[in-house]
């Protein structure tokens, strides 16, 4: 059986897999499941901004943009998903594009922090304007749409709408990664100079990182705030842009799939220390550490790990770009 | 008149709080190259200890701010150690630890002090110091500047006047050649993130009964120091210290005047442009690439 073969049998094993899991589960891990896909598509969003080495703290801020955009037009408007759906890709990454200008005239350290002060600005606008952000208290009465006899507002539905949704957004950035511009963005990465002297622009392709990264953020915010009803200024607060940076890195962020199974892997992992709600974010917090001296690869190393631990499959990938 | 002269005094006061945390930023920034994502959980800490000692077991004040300059210390020096020092050639591994500790701290803040509402802390200082008839200074903010302005001549002093400020000062302009000349990095380290700890301790015991305190009151304070620290020039701790005071007048004022969410929003879009116009900060010479 050769590579391509395996790939499809596995993708349709797979997809057969998350086309049943709801139907055996609770109510209560429906939501999450919903939730969990979601948040699959904010970390992968995530990833392709940081391939060009720059790790942004506006992530978050960026989905609730896209959260508010489909709120208002919704509320204001009262057009349907199938308009506020794409009305929030593009105007988060508008609202990035412009975002751009100061914010690429930094980097490194300047950056982290300069993209903190401007997602932590937008996100004091909502609070501060409650006409018509709806201040602390945010917006509700966003529902999803219904077709024909199918109510998107009960969770399987709903469930297969997001998912097709967000399957198709990583068949995208997936695409995007391993196309010529995902290369140019990993050589903007690890040698910038190199790349600037054969004539690429790295502002541009920093920039074009981010809008894309930011457009399909804005669709997570949409999706996520359709399913909730409602959206509020802290639900993008730093809090969830911790959790965004944890998923990546525990997961690992040299991979395509690292992040996407650091958000899975943790959140298992959240639902089964659920009865330390306390504690949480402590446990949280020692897991974070820990993964970050014990393998900061992240978890997709751990099959190299063992491969050339116990010597077999030394074969390396010779276009590795990570190893420095 | 009455008002922008109350204005004036509050800014000052509040200013050498946010002198004192944002000093020790710039400083483990300096030195090791990492961004402290916990520094305001250290402050955090350090009015929770006021607040369990001074406010809940009657110890006395002074006691209560020894206690949490140590205890605050001690956390400092222990995140040194064990996740800075490990994690030293990549910065970002680094503030990923810090926000891990970030965590941790507030929950541990949680657990002694429960759920619930804002914790006050009755200022150990009674009366009010009355200027000109109008203009009306409660002992405790005295009190406050006074020791922020006497820790930072120290902190000034040291870095200055003492070969091991010298030293400290060494390392953060650059690394290697320091090393070279013999300069224990790792024990320098120790000393930046010690004195960065202590004086975040310190500044959060000396606002303990001046604020609500509670376990995400952190927040604020790493926004205020991140604003401080850009446009006072990142490195810069004469910048920080100049910017402190500039910004606490700049945020009083507004927040007389337009209310506090405006005034913070203010600062975070004067903090962006100042990145733009000129990323050095109002202090900074050296940008480290």
């Amino acid at each position: 059986m050769n590579s391509n073969t395996q790939k499809i049998v596995g993708g349709s094993l797979l997809l057969a897999a998350l086309i049943a899991l709801p139907h055996f589960l609770k109510f209560h891990h429906q939501d999450l499941l919903i939730f969990l896909t979601i948040n699959v598509l904010a970390v992968s969003s995530y990833r392709i901004v940081t391939l060009t080495g720059e790790w942004s703290l506006i992530h978050a801020v960026m989905m609730g943009v896209g959260g508010y955009t489909a709120a208002l037009l919704f509320k204001y408007y009262e057009v349907g998903m199938w308009v506020t759906l794409p009305m929030a890709g593009i105007l988060t990454a508008a609202v990035a594009a412009l975002l751009c200008f100061p914010l690429f005239r930094t980097t490194q350290f300047y950056f982290l922090i300069g993209s903190f002060a401007a997602g932590e600005a937008i996100r004091l606008i909502w609070i501060q304007f409650v006409f018509p952000f709806g201040g602390t208290g945010g917006l509700s009465g966003v529902e999803p749409p219904m077709v024909g006899e199918i109510d998107f507002m009960e969770s399987i539905p709903y469930y297969y709408l997001a998912l097709s949704v967000v399957l198709l957004c990583l068949f995208i950035l997936y695409l995007i990664e391993n196309s010529r511009i995902g290369l140019t963005l990993h050589a903007v990465h690890w040698k910038a100079a190199l790349a600037e002297s054969v004539g690429v622009d790295t502002w541009r392709y920093r920039s074009l990182a981010f809008v894309i990264g930011s457009f399909f953020v804005g669709i997570a915010g949409a999706l996520k705030v359709h399913y909730l009803g409602t959206i509020t200024p802290n639900q993008f607060g730093v809090g969830f842009m911790v959790f965004i940076l944890i998923w990546v890195i525990v997961g690992g962020y040299n991979k395509f799939y690292g992040p996407i199974l650091g958000a899975v892997v943790l959140t298992l992992f959240d639902e089964s220390i659920r009865g330390f709600a306390e504690v949480r974010p402590a446990i949280y917090g020692a897991v974070l550490i820990l993964s970050i001296l014990f393998l900061p690869l992240g978890l997709e190393s751990i099959p190299s790990k063992f491969k050339a631990w116990s010597g077999i499959g030394k074969e390396r990938d010779p276009l590795s770009l990570t190893d420095k | 008149m009455e008002l922008i002269f109350q204005s004036l005094i509050n800014g000052l006061i509040q200013g050498g709080f946010f002198a004192l945390f944002a000093v020790g930023l710039v400083l483990i920034f300096g030195v090791m190259g990492v961004v402290n994502f916990a520094h305001g959980e250290l402050v955090m800490v350090g009015a929770y200890t006021v607040w369990l000692l001074h406010a809940q077991h009657g110890l006395s004040y002074f006691f209560a701010i020894g206690v949490a300059v140590v205890l605050v210390t001690l956390i400092g020096l222990f995140m040194e150690r064990f996740l800075f020092r490990p994690t030293q050639n990549d910065p970002l591994a680094g503030l990923i630890c810090s926000i891990g500790m970030l965590f941790i701290l507030q929950v541990v803040a949680t657990l002694v002090g429960g759920e619930g509402p804002s914790k006050q802390v009755p200022p150990p200082f009674h009366g009010t110091w009355v200027l000109f008839e109008y203009l009306r200074i409660p002992y405790q903010r005295i009190f406050s500047l006074l020791i922020s302005f006497f820790a930072l001549s120290t902190l000034w002093y040291f870095l200055t006047r003492s070969k091991l400020g010298w030293a400290l000062r060494a390392v953060s302009l650059d690394k290697e050649a320091s090393a070279l000349q013999g300069i224990n990095i790792n024990r320098i380290s120790m000393i930046a993130i010690g004195i960065g700890a202590s004086l975040a301790g310190l500044a959060g015991a000396l606002m303990a009964p001046l604020t609500n305190i509670n376990p995400h009151m952190g927040h604020n304070v790493i926004i205020t120091a991140f604003i401080v620290t850009i446009v006072g020039g990142v490195g810069s701790l004469s910048g920080a210290v100049l910017a402190a005071f500039l910004y606490a007048l700049f945020h009083t004022f507004v927040t007389v005047y337009f209310g506090g969410t405006i005034a913070t929003i203010c600062g975070l879009v004067l903090m962006v442009v100042v990145l733009i116009v000129k990323p050095t900060g109002i202090m900074g010479t050296r940008i480290s690439e």
